[in-house]
């Protein structure tokens, strides 16, 4: 964050289904792996080559160039030990770092809950999709659950501005705290006022939003657009989780997993230069991840679930390159058919949180995990 | 008892033990009274099914739905919305709270939905058939794993869960009773045990295989024998804890919100006398469920509990629905308006995990507020709908061609429940409909039924339309 006293920003885009590692950053001169990927195998000549052993998905090509800048850290075999191989099971971990019990908590909810410990903005933490995630719900941590920011609200039905208006000032007046209603009654007009303030704050955001970047029609470009739109805004978030899917790529998987990529890439990349065209990048980075890999021997259509996956990290403070290792694609050295992990998710976390959000991370991740250090230290932003 | 407050009880009972009603049929009903009402709600079997073949031939993905839970999700909420049958369609979301059966893991709405059905068939008759029912019930074996409990290598889950959050709570079973219980079930699983892909979905079946059974004696709650699982569920319905978890259960779901469920062991009932009235008539009746939702319904705890509840999602969705007469029958909208309870946080068929949702205040954050708020608004405001258009024409007969601002919103909170505010929230009401001065039927109809509607949407958005 060199030159800059703007407070760090995290983007979580979460790749819901099992994001396909196998076929992301592929082997391409590992025998292992056109053995195992029959039917899926991406030949060497398609890849993207990153360097002389592996290389990107063909549809990957907007990421590839951020990666050939330097802006982008490809973190291996991400996972953690016992893999549940089920999709809720295993997002469920990845939202509250609790891999041996049911969680309530998310990491990014006590993230927040460092971040504003008394909650007194209610856009700190904002949620561009229909419902909230987990890894963003804490007690006492109130966070904006945006679909469209464009048409974000309460009361939307009401047409005209300034009749909305007073029927929002009556809202208003009517969730204020009211003595003796009880615990309930005043938790509900706290998160009523929240509400209310967030969508008010969140509103000036389309209006002075203008941009040459033209994002395409994909759900992920409209929720990164809208996520362009608040941080540009200049309102106080610091949090952004959005999500795109399904990857849950069992069948049809070559034509799927490409279209996929394609949207998600050409999203990423208008993104950011949504956010450079704006001067508003290098207090950003960007963390994808996806709950699990899938197996390694595809099933002649597409692939099941897996262990180890990959996360990519992204923006002007992201040391670019390689972390941790690809996990050994030998049949023995798999586990019941999967890449296993050797990258614990929640030292990533922890980079996040410390290295860039300057939180304390052992209490959100529920432990020390070793930390790849992928985020300029020296405040290089390049 | 004055009409109005016969009203009042007659809304909380369809609140409850529905889906809320409209104010022809609470009149309906108030015709034959209350008792007779619950009794009514009670002999389902005597109403007519919902006519499920209307719905597959407008939408066949419902009745198939694979893996996706949406279509799932448009099949249940099709029910909930046109049944007339609706406790027995609030006992089967009552049993998915209870024993939650999640989608996300069973990747299989086809049987998830199979266990929906099984829970309108059997769950307003008996526990202990219930249970048993359960026990072989495909995607239940599926989602706690006891197809992987094999008599050489017992898998526990199943066997856990059925103590833990099925029948008897936390604390009322050692490690080792976890351990013999889930012995007794060894053999009960699930054929086709084929791979889905990459030949697709194969229906399941219950199996009971025998070599795979644990034929050894086993050491359950102080009885020992060679069980087997109806064994086991014999000897859990002697255990006292049993009766009173699963009352609990329903005076949480059905009177009045109770701690969250994990919390069950360390903080007593809010209400002991109703848990041991509940209990009794349970023990009584061989766990026959009937006797029990007719002791509840008709007792004075349940009537003091009106607005004691926050509404969970589905309620929200459905009630408002049919209230404003919207989505009735096939609707090309169906699959997406099925997704608003998840929206709101409660995915039915896929509930979070097996403790299945928490429910009372914690349905409520800020988005989820939003969206409660947003769809009852968009609906109840919306004068073209059936069921708005009915209750506009009861406010503008209720008392003459003018009304004032103060009659008018009390008209319109009587319409919307009835629902009792407070102060606070009437004055603000009252100032909104100030500002357009009187109501005037006879000279601007229309214009007064774009008031109402909003007024209605208003009211919608207060904190004690969050209770139901």
């Amino acid at each position: 964050m060199a030159n800059t006293n703007k407070p760090p920003v995290l983007v979580v885009l979460q790749l819901t289904g099992g994001n396909d590692y196998f076929n992301t950053v592929i082997p391409y001169t590992d025998g292992n792996y056109y053995d195992s990927r029959r039917s899926l195998g991406i030949s060497e000549n398609r890849v993207l080559k990153l360097d002389d052993e592996l290389g990107l998905h063909p549809a990957m090509a907007p990421m590839k160039d951020i990666f050939d800048k330097g802006d982008m850290a490809v973190i291996h075999g991400i996972g953690y030990e016992n893999s549940p191989r089920s999709h809720f099971r295993s997002m469920d971990i990845w939202h509250t770092c609790e891999p041996d019990k049911v969680g309530t908590e998310g990491w990014l909810g006590r993230a927040l809950k460092q971040i504003d410990p008394n909650s007194e903005n209610p856009v700190t933490g904002v949620n561009v999709g229909q419902a909230l995630p987990r890894a963003l719900v804490a007690p006492g941590v109130s966070v904006a659950s945006v679909a469209d920011v464009s048409t974000y609200g309460l009361l939307t039905n009401i047409e005209q501005e300034q009749q909305r208006q007073q029927v929002l000032e009556r809202f208003a007046n009517m969730y204020g705290p009211a003595v003796g209603s009880g615990q309930v009654m005043e938790y509900l007009g706290q998160t009523g006022l929240d509400a209310l303030k967030g969508a008010d704050i969140l509103k000036v955001a389309p209006n002075q939003y203008e941009s040459s970047v033209e994002y395409g029609a994909s759900p992920i470009a409209q929720k990164l657009r809208d996520i362009a739109m608040i941080h540009t805004a200049d309102v106080g978030t610091r949090v952004f989780y959005t999500d795109h899917g399904s990857f849950d790529t069992h069948a049809a998987q070559a034509t799927t997993h490409a279209q996929l990529w394609t949207d998600v890439s050409e999203a990423v990349a208008d993104f950011w230069d949504d956010l450079r065209e704006h001067d508003a990048d290098d207090n950003v980075i960007m963390f994808m991840f996806s709950e699990f890999g899938r197996r390694v021997r595809d099933n002649g259509s597409g692939t099941d679930h897996g262990a180890a996956g990959v996360a990519f990290a992204i923006g002007p403070n992201i040391n670019g390159g390689f972390y941790s290792e690809y996990p050994e694609t030998r049949a023995e050295a798999l586990q019941q058919g999967d890449l296993v992990p050797n990258q614990d998710f929640r030292g990533v976390y922890s980079t996040v949180l410390e290295d860039w959000m300057k939180l304390d991370a052992p209490s959100v991740v529920n432990g020390q995990f070793e930390a790849p250090a992928f985020i300029h230290t020296n405040g290089g932003s390049h | 008892m004055s009409n109005r407050e016969e009203i009042a009880l007659l809304a909380h009972l369809m609140r409850r033990a529905g889906f809320g009603a409209t104010r022809d049929e609470l009149e309906a009903m108030a015709e034959q009274g209350y008792e007779a009402t619950v009794e009514h709600l009670l002999d389902y079997e005597n109403q007519p099914p919902v006519d499920e073949y209307t719905l597959y031939r407008y939408h066949p993905i419902t009745e198939v739905p694979g893996g996706a839970a949406a279509p799932g999700q448009a099949n249940w909420l099709y029910f909930m919305v046109n049944t007339q049958r609706p406790l027995n369609e609030k006992m089967a979301l009552f049993w998915h709270h209870v024993f939650a059966t999640g989608n996300a893991k069973v990747d299989n709405c086809n049987h998830l939905l199979e266990q929906i059905q099984m829970f309108r068939d059997v769950g307003m008759d008996n526990y202990r058939e219930l249970l048993v029912r359960l026990a072989s019930n495909p995607a239940m074996i599926y989602w706690l794993d006891n197809n992987e409990n094999h008599k050489i290598a017992p898998n526990e889950n199943w066997g856990r869960e059925l103590l833990e959050l099925f029948s008897l709570g936390v604390g009322n079973y050692t490690e080792q009773d976890v351990y013999e219980c889930s012995r007794a079930f060894t053999g009960w699983t699930i054929s086709a045990k084929m791979p889905r892909y990459p030949y697709g979905r194969h229906p399941w079946q219950f199996e009971y295989r025998a070599e795979d059974h644990d034929e050894t004696d086993k050491s359950f709650l102080g009885y020992t024998g060679n069980f087997n699982g109806e064994d086991i569920i014999d000897i859990i319905l002697k255990q006292p804890a049993c009766p009173n978890f699963i009352v609990r259960h329903l005076y949480n779901f059905f009177v009045e919100d109770e701690p969250q469920v994990p919390a069950w062991n360390i903080e007593q009932p809010r209400n002991p006398d109703a848990i041991r009235v509940l209990a009794q008539t349970f023990v009584e009746n061989d766990y026959d469920i009937k006797p029990v939702l007719r002791v509840l319904f008709n007792s004075d705890f349940f009537k003091d509990a009106m607005y004691k509840k926050v509404k969970n999602p589905t309620e929200v969705v459905v009630s408002t629905l049919r209230l404003t007469g919207d989505l009735q029958g096939p609707d090309p909208r169906l699959e997406a308006v099925a997704r608003e309870p998840g929206y709101m946080g409660q995915d039915i068929l896929d509930p979070p995990s097996v403790e299945g949702w928490h429910t009372g205040h914690e349905w409520i954050n800020s988005g989820s507020l939003v969206k409660r708020v947003n769809f009852v608004a968009d609906r109840i405001s919306d004068t073209n709908l059936p069921g708005v258009q009915r209750i506009v024409e009861r406010i503008a007969g209720a008392n003459g061609a003018t009304m004032t601002p103060e009659e008018f919103v009390e008209n319109c909170l009587d319409q919307m429940g009835p629902l009792p505010v407070s102060d606070q929230t009437r004055g603000e009401l009252l100032s909104q409909a100030q500002s357009e001065g009187t109501v005037d039927w006879e000279g601007s109809y229309d214009d007064s039924a774009r008031r109402t509607g909003e007024m209605l949407a208003l009211i919608g958005a207060t904190r004690e339309y969050q209770f139901g």
